[in-house]
């Protein structure tokens, strides 16, 4: 038997695979987190793809009502809060939404699942995270892609001029004295929305996923106790989560194209 | 926290699946959508139309029914109208009628009685002739005078 904090870090520990030949560093890949991703967003793609190929304008299925509510709800927040047109908001949103949200399923899984299915197949001792979302690395990708296109909407937008000339004389002025101090607030203001976009969901899912570890540490009679509410409540965090980084990206699209 | 190059990885899955889903996901399924929003709308505004044409159409038929009615009145009222006319025709043809007939058999009668008459005459003539005769024979003949007047007394 490991101790405790063994146990804890192995849980905690991605399946890194370097790509320079050294060990660490930039060039290596988290196998698991890249796997589980490309998993869960082949299975929303596919799922999503396979009831739009199939949709019906009347009498639609069961499941195809269950697609239609989500595809609703995204195309409602998308009106309600981006008020110009774009072709790409939308299914960027319904992407986030039902990518984010598959993420945060996985840590309804029990945690020692897939330690259990490495023993049986014979790798006692591999790693392997199946939450991608608490990885920085898949936060940080998604809100640093979402950074590129509030810069690529602001530029198209206001121009090129106009855009460099918000930066420079807004929020205090357009005098010349104020230009670095507006500088330095816009681009805190730009920095600050992928880093609180990526840490939020990063935060929520590592810290759901240490308790529901430290959980597994308890006596296994009394796990269920504190496991099953916190699984409940975890529920609603794994949802809300995936919507508020919907929500977030879409209303920082839609003040990147709007005069402050 | 150690960020690598599943930074770039996951980037990549994230542009991959956002282009698919604008591609292949969204607008078939927004459409779809925005396809039986329409048709709602088309339902109900129909329905809408059909109830205006039904009481339109309702108006309609309580206008043609009036006027039909006024019509059915006048028809009737013309038919009483000239059946009345037709009787009083026909007892105004038949009064004539009976006049003519009335008149005819008046000059019909007077005729025959005028023919009677002249008959009657000519035969009280003949016999006045005859008695005459008689008369005149008799004056040759005294004593048969007498009885032979009394027999044309009688004759008469």
């Amino acid at each position: 038997m490991a101790s405790t904090t063994e146990y804890i870090v192995h849980h905690l520990t991605f399946n890194n695979v370097t790509l320079s030949g050294n060990e660490g560093g930039f060039w290596s890949l988290h196998i698991d987190t890249f796997a589980m991703s490309a998993i869960l967003g082949f299975l929303f793609i596919a799922i999503f793809a396979i009831v739009a190929r199939r949709a019906k304008v009347e009498a639609p299925g069961k499941f195809q009502l269950f697609i239609e509510l989500i595809v609703d709800m995204v195309n409602t927040q998308v009106r309600d809060i981006y008020h110009g047109k774009s072709k790409l908001i939308a299914p960027l949103s319904l992407t986030i939404f039902c990518w984010v949200f598959l993420f945060n399923l996985m840590d309804l899984l029990p945690v020692d699942l897939i330690s259990w299915v490495n023993h049986m197949t014979g790798n006692p001792e591999a790693h392997w995270r199946v939450v991608p979302s608490a990885d920085v690395n898949t936060t940080f990708a998604m809100s640093l892609s979402v950074l590129v296109l509030i810069i690529g909407y602001s530029i198209s937008a206001k121009g090129l001029g106009g855009w460099t000339k918000e930066v420079f004389t807004k929020p205090f002025g357009s005098s010349p004295i104020l230009w670095p101090v507006n500088f330095i607030f816009q681009m805190i203001e730009l920095v600050s929305k992928p880093i609180s976009l990526a840490l939020r969901l990063f935060g929520n899912m590592y810290a759901g996923e240490l308790i529901f570890i430290l959980i597994a540490l308890l006596p296994a009679g009394a796990q269920w106790a504190l496991g099953g509410p916190w699984a409940i409540f975890h529920i609603l965090i794994i949802t809300l989560q995936a919507f508020v980084f919907m929500v977030l990206t879409i209303v920082y699209l839609s003040l990147a194209v709007e005069d402050h | 926290m150690d960020i690598n190059a599943t930074l770039i990885g996951q980037a990549i899955t994230f542009i991959i699946l956002v282009l698919f889903t604008m591609k292949f996901v969204w607008p078939p399924l927004n459409g779809m959508l925005e396809e039986r929003a329409k048709r709602i709308a088309d339902g109900l505004a129909a329905a809408e139309e059909g109830k205006k044409q039904l009481l339109n159409a309702e108006s309609k038929v309580a206008d043609e029914l009036k006027k039909v009615h006024a019509r059915a009145n006048e028809i009737v009222a013309n038919a009483e109208k000239l059946a009345h006319q037709t009787i009083d025709d026909a007892k105004l043809k038949a009064q004539l009628e009976a006049d003519k007939i009335i008149a005819n058999a008046k000059s019909q009668l007077e005729q025959d009685l005028f023919r009677m008459r002249e008959d009657l005459r000519q035969q009280v003539s003949d016999l006045v002739i005859k008695g005459a005769e008689q008369v005149v024979r008799a004056e040759i003949d005294k004593s048969r005078h007498e009885k032979l007047l009394a027999q044309l007394k009688a004759e008469l």
